[in-house]
């Protein structure tokens, strides 16, 4: 990844600022964030040991995207209402969720335009063969059976089109695991995802190490807020749009599987290793999954809402959060938070 | 009456019409300590009945939950199994208990005995003709110790398993929910479950790979005998290879359960993922364990009713053996989400692939044997019909799963339960019933109803499409496995497959009338009661066999079964 790429995606506060120094400090090592914030002139952000520091963040921090002259409340949030239809299941729906992520896109027309081609022809000809068999070859248009036991040629051709047919599908199919496997830029935003019995927790290492705690709404609370029943919970996993996002998924207990139907995402959460791959939101909005790999009782009962906005909106979100922090003050407040995660 | 032979009495009554030789032992000796493989077979089929309508019943169960959204039946059934006012979190352990108890049942207990252990047992020695088994006593032993594995799951279903009663694990019993994550001897007993029925099915493998390599009847070469024997033979290696991969793989569970290993424990150095690779190296080969003696049934059934030798048999018998040891090298497909490297995903996407050639293969061949020939469409002939489209039905979502890119939304959904039981509920079980009409006359020496054979088809063939079908939709929107509440917007098709299930349910109700009415009215079979087209050698022997047949061996002669 070169440089040039990591500052591509580091987001406006990095050419608002200039501050290269700290913050390509940060992008390079990551959650280590060695480089404690040498330059940093927000002070009270620097010296917070993050989660635990909620005021000292939160005064230094609004500051930074107050000189960005973003219009944006800084620090308020109000979670997004879904709309309906997107990124959720629709009644009687019967073909794949809209998608809103790039590979998402691409393999939705992997699956429509080349698989459900394929798969309706074969399935399609061999039902004509048998009914072309029945009608023709039946005891009474038919009476005395041919022979017929073998035909070369026909047998190599019958084991060479399902070959070539097999090509067609496994190079777009190669390209497609080569786009879901592109790395994550160094300068994306660092979503942690653990899976606990039963439900998930999302941290931030990069904005400050904080961890937001999803649980499911009851079916009254989710109709309360507008939400589907099932799938709505009460805090969100809040991701910007638009860039890609580093998602990093592990059990606590079991293993979990973080899922949204809608980015043609699921990756396992497993105990004792941590799993990462991109994952870039087109558009703002809410995307509901569920838990998809067997964690226990209420397995059926730990959904996921991923809430994608605006990055003004998203660093406003951040530092509703306890101990969160965006921009230059990232490094800092990540170095003491990358040990307790 | 005591002065009397117990053995005469009975030839006398049951066996008047000949076979004076066939001294059957008394009924004891006969079906608890047998060494006969048709008893021992019969013996498989009438206990897989049972376990598939055990295994049905829990199925109904779950289907009656997922009818509407919510938890309305799970309090009802944890109470009827014992549990004085169920918590919520002991009804949605039931819940994962009955998945695990139906995968169980179905796989082990259910299609595993009936289609190797009872269609296996009685007919390959007869299709080889060979007198009986290479192993007799052993061939006892692999029985019982099924019957003894699946008495040791129902008791599972009764022991504390963590949250609720019972193994909650689901049929795949991955680490660390089946060890930290459950506590109590529910697992345990579901594992040692697994190791009996395991055991059994190794030693039954053993049995049959020696019979059918050393017991051909003179002139019977491996290139002459009927493809049903060639789908045993493989289905045999794949037991004999994977078994033992399952066996240590549960075995390393008990050890972290009970004796403070850490195999699959990332805290003592072991890995979860681990598991999952040693599970599935068993897994993907015990599909194809399932479905390779359906193929072979379906090929002799084709090849009888079209009354033409099976087309292009070198490249059927191949194409087992091809799929067979494919099987082998594609078994990470199943997790395709564990965080697999992109080159591992890429590998296992394009040999996951090339399993369709030589299924690809035995569909076309099957088209091109009717092609030609003189179709008659008797019972076993229309299952076997609805069996090639079913088949190729799943065999084609297969490919769509194949590809791991597009498996990362698909995995885990109900798109994958439509896929597997589209093989197997429809495809293994209606070769299942395609193999039990082709030969239960044969078994029993009474026909059964033709007409309610077909209706059983039709009323069948409707039930489990409305069941699955609508399935590849939830599973498309979305909605995970192994959930028994769900968002509001997959009610529609999952009532549709609730009232699948009653109609599939329907067509048992005749299935057993069908049975009951060839026992108690059915006519007397004859020796080849479906004429010429039928050509193999349990044709040539009486409905039922003798006790022991071929003491004298028969000589097979190129013209008779060239192909």
């Amino acid at each position: 990844m070169s440089l040039a790429d990591t500052a591509r995606h580091a987001g406006t506060a990095f050419r608002t600022f200039g501050r290269t120094f700290g913050v390509a400090a940060a992008l390079i090592f990551g959650t280590n964030a060695m480089a404690a914030a040498p330059v940093a002139p927000t002070a009270p952000v620097a010296a917070a040991p993050a989660a635990t520091a909620p005021v000292a963040t939160d005064a230094g921090a609004p500051a930074a995207v107050a000189a960005e002259a973003a219009p944006v409340d800084a620090g308020s949030y109000t979670p997004m209402a879904p709309t309906p239809g997107k990124g959720m299941p629709v009644d009687k729906g019967w073909t794949f969720q809209d998608q809103y992520s790039p590979t998402g896109e691409e393999a939705l027309w992997m699956h429509d335009v080349i698989l459900m081609p394929v798969i309706v022809a074969i399935s399609l000809l061999v039902l004509i063969l048998l009914v072309v068999v029945v009608a023709k070859f039946n005891k009474r248009a038919n009476p005395v059976a041919s022979k017929t036991s073998h035909n070369t040629l026909i047998e190599v051709v019958w084991t060479l089109v399902p070959v070539l047919i097999l090509v067609v599908i496994a190079v777009p199919s190669i390209r497609l695991l080569a786009h879901q496997y592109d790395p994550a830029p160094k300068g994306a935003v660092t979503v942690k995802v653990t899976g606990y019995q039963w439900y998930w927790g999302y941290t931030y290492p990069d904005n400050g190490g904080f961890e937001v705690i999803s649980n499911m709404l009851s079916d009254a609370d989710a109709l309360k807020r507008g939400e589907p029943g099932q799938l709505a919970v009460d805090n969100r996993m809040v991701v910007p749009a638009g860039e890609p996002i580093r998602i990093q998924t592990i059990g606590s207990d079991v293993i979990h599987a973080f899922a949204v139907p809608s980015l043609w995402f699921k990756l396992d959460a497993v105990p004792g290793r941590i799993n990462e791959k991109v994952l870039m939101i087109k558009e703002p909005g809410v995307y509901y999954g569920q838990c998809s790999e067997l964690c226990g009782a209420r397995h059926g009962y730990m959904p996921i809402a991923v809430e994608a906005l605006p990055r003004d909106k998203f660093e406003a979100w951040v530092k509703t959060q306890p101990g969160g922090t965006v921009g230059e003050a990232t490094e800092a407040a990540a170095a003491p938070a990358a040990p307790a995660a | 009456m005591a002065t009397i032979p117990a053995n005469e009495g009975f030839d006398a009554h049951d066996h008047a019409h000949d076979h004076d030789h066939d001294h059957k032992p008394a009924f004891f000796a006969r079906w608890f300590m047998s060494t006969n493989h048709k008893d021992i077979g019969t013996l498989y089929l009438i206990f897989a009945i049972f376990a598939g309508i055990i295994g049905g019943a829990v199925s109904g169960m779950m289907r009656a939950e997922l009818a509407q959204p919510g938890i309305q039946y799970l309090g009802y059934f944890a109470q009827l199994l014992g549990t004085a006012n169920p918590s919520f979190d002991e009804q949605l352990h039931l819940w994962n208990v009955l998945i695990t108890a139906h995968g169980l049942i179905m796989v082990f207990f259910m299609v595993m005995p009936a289609i190797i252990g009872g269609f296996g047992n009685w007919f390959v020695p007869i299709m080889i003709g060979a007198p009986d088994m290479a192993f007799p006593r052993m061939n006892n032993v692999s029985f019982w110790l099924t019957f003894v594995g699946f008495m040791s799951l129902m008791i599972s279903a009764f022991m504390p398993g963590g949250t609720g009663q019972g193994a909650g694990t689901g049929w795949t019993v991955y680490a660390p929910l089946s060890t930290s994550g459950s506590v109590g001897p529910a697992v345990d007993f579901a594992i040692f479950s697994l190791h009996l029925s395991g055991a059994g099915s190794i030693l039954g493998a053993i049995n049959f790979i020696t019979t059918i390599l050393n017991m051909r009847a003179p002139g019977m070469t491996l290139h002459k005998m009927p493809l049903f024997v060639w789908s045993v033979l493989v289905t045999a290696f794949l037991l004999l290879l994977a078994l033992p991969v399952l066996a240590a793989a549960i075995t390393m569970l008990l050890t972290d359960r009970n004796f403070g290993t850490t195999f699959f424990d990332p805290a003592g150095g072991g890995d979860p993922v681990l598991y999952q690779h040693l599970f599935w190296f068993f897994g993907h080969p015990e599909v194809y364990i399932m479905i390779l003696p359906g193929f072979g049934i379906i090929s002799q059934i084709i090849s009888t009713f079209s009354k033409k030798p099976v087309f292009g048999y070198l490249g059927m018998a191949y194409a087992m053996v091809a799929i067979g040891v494919v099987g082998f090298i594609v078994w990470a497909h199943h997790m395709y989400t564990t965080g697999l490297d992109v080159n591992t995903k890429m590998y296992f996407t394009a040999a996951t692939m090339v399993i369709a050639v030589p299924t690809g293969i035995k569909i076309f061949s099957w088209i091109a044997t009717m092609w030609g020939g003189s179709l008659e469409f008797k019972s076993p002939m229309i299952w076997a019909l609805g069996f090639i489209f079913l088949f190729t039905v799943g065999g084609v979502t297969g490919v769509v799963l194949a590809n791991g890119g597009v498996d990362d939304n698909l995995h885990d959904t109900y798109y994958v339960v439509a896929h597997f039981h589209y093989v197997l509920s429809l495809g293994a079980v209606t070769s299942l019933f395609a193999g039990f009409f082709y030969w239960f006359p044969k078994m029993s020496g009474r026909m059964h109803s033709e007409f309610l054979s077909h209706l059983q088809f039709v009323v069948f063939f409707i039930g489990v499409n409305l069941i699955f079908f609508p399935m590849h939709f939830l599973g498309v929107q979305g909605m995970p496995r192994r959930y028994p509440d769900y968002a509001v917007a997959y009610t529609y098709w999952n009532e549709i497959a609730s009232l699948g299930y009653v109609i599939m349910a329907g067509s048992m109700v005749i299935f057993f009338i069908n049975i009951a009415y060839a026992f108690l009215a059915g006519k007397k079979a004859e020796a080849n009661y479906w004429g010429e087209g039928a050509t193999t050698l349990e044709w040539t022997l009486s409905s039922p066999p003798p006790f022991h047949q071929f003491e004298t061996l028969p000589v097979i002669d190129d013209a008779a079964h060239a192909h």
